[in-house]
């Protein structure tokens, strides 16, 4: 569902590649979880499959569809096998809860009635059937991060990308976002990325695991058996802070 | 009389500041979101016509041409032109042309700003919705800066009521000819200080409501 087949690609002025020869795949209906510290390659690896940022070699495909290779209107359409959910929420802060969950239908031409059924339908998904007609900046961060994940699932993606989800968020809504994360995972069958470099949040979700450092993947495997028997050095030193958190 | 003097002084002045501020801030939202469109490599700046003539750096330097004058040199210096658009060079009417030019490249900066203080996280957001580089700006862009944009044409306006009373010292009507010709070369302190209150009122007044404005349609708080 998920493929990234040799994937590199190295910024300007960069002396070592952002992401270096990367491949995995994730099979459909997998959460799949990719930690690594900061500056690992994370975020590089979430711009490349956004399509914000172009790789260098390789190819990435999602749902099938092979959109490395897409530009303009024909990434755009891509796009919408692609959901994501970010660690700063990046609502619209002039628009409703619902005006914000019917904004990738509005773009894809979905008429305004049927965007708006589907907006409330997502949003009574996600347990906020109340706030409907609240502006962000009158909810909570966790209640925000609902919004996000009812939009991301708009256009019902084929796969839902995590960027760092739960940064932003208190422990308790941490869960209860991870919670709804795996609930959506099993009812709606959609494949699941989540990008952290929170060990823990991989722990309790991820049925895989891949450990990225220095642009390249270090671990890759069922997240159990990565877990029980950590090879790389960055892994040994993230599962040592488990206990903490 | 003294009201009377006053009154139609003021209409001029509105006329003025009203005509001119309406063109130059629908040619400014042009400008402005050109400057920002062309610039931005998630937008337009790689666009085929944008790579052998860049438009953003293009409207910069017009706008900074328009920018780098002093209103009365302007005024001065496009006499020719103002003669062929109003028929004339003197007057309410021959003082908008100047007005306006004097104000485009002005709300141009202003309403670039205020979209470039739109947040990145949620600009990118759209384009990985995929929003079309035109959504970004028209649905996303500007719907957020629209408390910011509200406050910049406030600003706009005001500059509009000062540069207006600067035209009226060249024969141009308002309530800067009035202080001119009544208050200063007749020695007439009443209506010196009456068309100074009045200046002040209306400032006061075009600064309260836009910042009622901004704040009316302002979801942030």
């Amino acid at each position: 569902m998920i493929i990234f087949d040799n994937v590199t690609k190295k910024y300007r002025g960069m002396s070592a590649p952002a992401l270096d020869r990367v491949s995995f795949t994730v099979d459909a209906g997998a959460i799949c979880g990719v930690v690594g510290l900061s500056g690992a390659g994370k975020s590089t690896l979430i711009r490349c499959m956004t399509g914000l940022e172009r790789v260098d070699a390789g190819s990435i495909s999602i749902g099938g569809v092979n959109v490395s290779g897409l530009r303009g209107a024909q990434l755009r359409t891509a796009q919408r096998n692609l959901g994501v959910v970010f660690q700063h929420f990046n609502l619209l802060s002039q628009r409703t809860a619902l005006q914000n969950v019917m904004f990738p239908l509005e773009i894809a031409g979905v008429a305004h009635g049927e965007a708006c059924d589907r907006a409330r339908e997502l949003l009574d998904i996600v347990g906020l059937s109340d706030k409907v007609n609240s502006y962000p900046s009158k909810m909570s961060g966790g209640q925000q991060q609902r919004v996000g994940i009812a939009r991301a699932l708009a256009t019902n993606p084929k796969v839902l990308l995590c960027d760092e989800f739960t940064s932003a968020l208190d422990p308790i809504n941490s869960k209860s976002i991870l919670e709804l994360i795996k609930s959506l995972n099993a009812d709606l069958g959609v494949t699941v990325l989540i990008v952290t470099h929170q060990l823990s949040i991989a722990q309790q979700s991820c049925d895989r695991l891949i450990v990225i450092d220095e642009g390249q993947i270090v671990e890759y495997g069922p997240a159990q058996t990565v877990l029980a028997s950590p090879k790389s050095r960055i892994l040994r030193a993230m599962v040592t802070t488990l206990t903490w958190s | 009389m003294l009201a009377r003097l006053i009154w139609s002084a003021l209409l001029e002045t509105l006329l003025m500041v009203g005509a001119a501020g309406a063109v130059s801030i629908v040619l400014g939202v042009v400008a402005g979101a050109g400057l920002v469109f062309f610039s931005d490599p998630a937008l337009g700046r790689d666009w085929p016509v944008n790579r052998r003539l860049r438009l953003d750096q293009v409207l910069s330097a017009i706008v900074n041409v328009g920018r780098s004058l002093p209103f009365l040199v302007l005024m001065v210096a496009i006499i020719p032109f103002t003669r062929m658009v109003a028929g004339t060079s003197i007057g309410t009417k021959a003082a908008i042309v100047p007005l306006t030019l004097g104000a485009i490249p002005f709300a141009a900066r202003v309403v670039e700003s205020s979209l470039r203080e739109v947040d990145r996280g949620v600009v990118e957001a759209a384009l990985v919705m995929g929003a079309s580089p035109g959504q970004v700006v028209a649905k996303v862009m500007f719907p957020e800066a629209l408390p910011s944009l509200v406050l910049g044409f406030t600003l706009t306006l005001v500059s509009l009521v000062n540069f207006s009373a600067m035209a009226g010292a060249v024969g141009g009507g308002g309530l800067g000819d009035l202080a001119i010709r009544y208050g200063y070369q007749r020695f007439r302190t009443d209506v010196m200080l009456a068309t100074v209150a009045v200046l002040i009122v209306l400032v006061q007044l075009l600064q309260w409501a836009g910042q009622a404005l901004s704040s009316a349609v302002d979801r942030r708080r």
